[in-house]
């Protein structure tokens, strides 16, 4: 049998009663529990927190990306062809795809951000926002415009790093 | 000394039902509370319930109604009428067990002269409950647990009972009340003023004492029996609702008695030093240590069982092979030298 480690286990016991110590010391002394009291006091996720997907429709162009590469199909796109004007003057009328649904089932979603790592037109984002929990699975299923509102809550793209050659427009 | 009111038998029953159930479920709650739910979660550093009344108070009784309301389910193979009854015999020794601790000049259950005796008998019946429970639940992880307490309860039932044996010899009595005012009437070289609790000769007797309760209680490190990562819930897998509550309150209201008994034996149980009041015996006490003494002995209680479970949180388990090493090659022998050199002193002196 191994000698028994009193010294260590002495330490141990005092790791337990430090922890203890911090935790019943007072806020403002720089005391408190490591955890958060979740409805009362909510804690700031991080800016790139994966918590929702918002959409911004004007971008997509149902391009089906996002659907394909999505591992869970959790994502449902329809669209029609639709005729705008043209770009320039005297030019032919454009067809455009106009997104008649697009859903996310966070029922079926797992937050891997494949989708919007994928989008090649900037149409989808991660938000933050982690407070969408719902009593009953099927209301889960957002749909656009719901996915829309979701833009607000989506945080400034953090400023490109120094030296970083911006990508540029046409 | 004598109450000052003579009461009927029954009504004297009457008083000592009651007084055993606030013996053995007020100190589980409170342990449970203050420690499992407060202590547990402050050395984890979060700070555990805090909903359920002010700073969570009331999560005892809700848990309480949340087993209640749990369907009693048994396995269908199972030996149904032992199945039932094995949390009752756990629970059944602990109120056994409440039975000979003094709590006071006249406050206790019973006052009889094999008190350490009996306690030490009565206390392995929890190990037949388990064992019960462990037996006829037909599956494997609770056999397997049942079989690992009914090793680990008797290979450190013998370290227990070899260590209280000091403390008799010491005494020259097996009878806890008279162990009890040895401790308080005694003095330590002439001097008086503490008292002559026993922890001061038998500090080793007391830890090999509480290491081997925390073993019977099956607290970690001593949690092998339980190993929820390995066997679920050892013998308690297969208990749901109202039967696992037995389980649990048994296994927190044994760790209060046992503390009730350490108490008594090493601490000087529910007296203060007579010396201190100028009492010179049991017959001078005053009647209010019937009301001061429960409250020292909760006191000493709450100290006990918080280091115990200061211990269960703080250390990983033992493995079965060195947990039954230590009990047979560290605590038996020392306990063993530690009767041999206590008798020579008794012997000598």
């Amino acid at each position: 049998m191994p000698k028994p480690q009193v010294p260590g286990l002495i330490k141990g016991l005092g790791v337990t009663l430090g922890t203890l110590m911090q935790t019943i010391k007072p806020k403002k002394l720089g005391g408190g529990a490591a955890t958060v009291q979740y409805p009362h006091e909510k804690e700031t996720p991080p800016i790139r927190a994966r918590g929702v997907i918002a959409l911004r429709e004007d971008n997509c162009t149902s391009c089906m990306l996002c659907v394909r590469s999505c591992p869970d199909w959790c994502i449902y796109i329809e669209a029609h062809k639709e005729l705008a004007p043209p770009r320039r003057a005297g030019g032919a009328p454009r067809k455009v795809n106009k997104v008649d649904r697009f859903d996310i089932d966070y029922a079926l979603c797992m937050y891997c951000g494949i989708c919007v790592e994928v989008c090649p037109f900037d149409a989808i984002f991660w938000s933050p926002e982690y407070e969408y929990s719902e009593p009953r699975i099927a209301d889960l299923l957002h749909d656009k415009t719901k996915l829309g509102e979701w833009m607000e809550t989506v945080p400034e793209a953090p400023a490109l790093e120094a030296g970083a050659e911006k990508k540029k427009g046409k | 000394m004598i109450f000052a009111v003579d009461l009927p038998y029954w009504a004297q029953s009457l008083l000592r039902v009651l007084g055993g159930t606030v013996a053995v479920l007020l100190p589980a709650g409170t342990i449970v509370y203050l420690f499992l739910f407060k202590m547990m979660s402050f050395m984890q550093s979060r700070l555990g319930p805090m909903e359920a009344g002010p700073y969570g108070s009331m999560q005892l009784f809700a848990e309480v109604g949340k087993w209640l309301q749990k369907e009693d389910i048994a396995p269908e193979r199972a030996d149904i009428k032992v199945f039932r009854a094995a949390p009752l015999v756990v629970l059944m020794s602990t109120f056994l067990l409440v039975a000979v601790v003094p709590f006071g000049p006249d406050a206790y259950f019973t006052d009889f002269d094999a008190g350490v005796f009996y306690l030490l008998a009565v206390s392995s019946i929890s190990t037949l409950g388990i064992l019960m429970a462990g037996w006829s639940s037909a599956n494997k992880y609770s056999l397997l647990g049942g079989l690992r307490a009914a090793g680990q309860l008797i290979a450190y039932e013998l370290p227990m009972v070899l260590a209280v044996l000091g403390v008799v010899i010491q005494a020259g009595s097996m009878n806890l009340q008279t162990i009890v005012i040895k401790q308080n009437s005694d003095s330590i070289f002439g001097w008086n003023g503490l008292g002559y609790p026993y922890i001061l000769t038998q500090f080793v007797a007391f830890l090999v004492f509480m290491i081997a309760v925390q073993a019977e209680l099956t607290q970690a490190p001593f949690d092998m029996p339980i190993a929820e990562s390995e066997l679920v819930s050892g013998y308690m897998t297969e208990y749901s609702g109202f039967r696992f509550l037995i389980f649990f309150i048994a296994e927190f209201a044994t760790a209060g008695v046992f503390a009730f008994i350490a108490s008594v034996l090493f601490l000087g149980g529910w007296g203060v030093p007579f010396a201190w009041f100028g009492w010179d015996d049991i017959t001078q006490v005053d009647n209010w240590m019937n009301f001061a003494g429960p409250l020292i002995m909760f006191t000493k209680m709450m100290v006990l069982t918080g280091i115990i479970m200061w211990v269960r949180f703080s250390y990983p388990r033992f493995r079965e092979d060195q947990l039954q090493r230590f009990a047979w090659k560290v605590l038996i022998p020392v306990s063993l030298v530690n009767i041999m050199i206590t008798a020579i002193f008794k012997v000598a002196f």
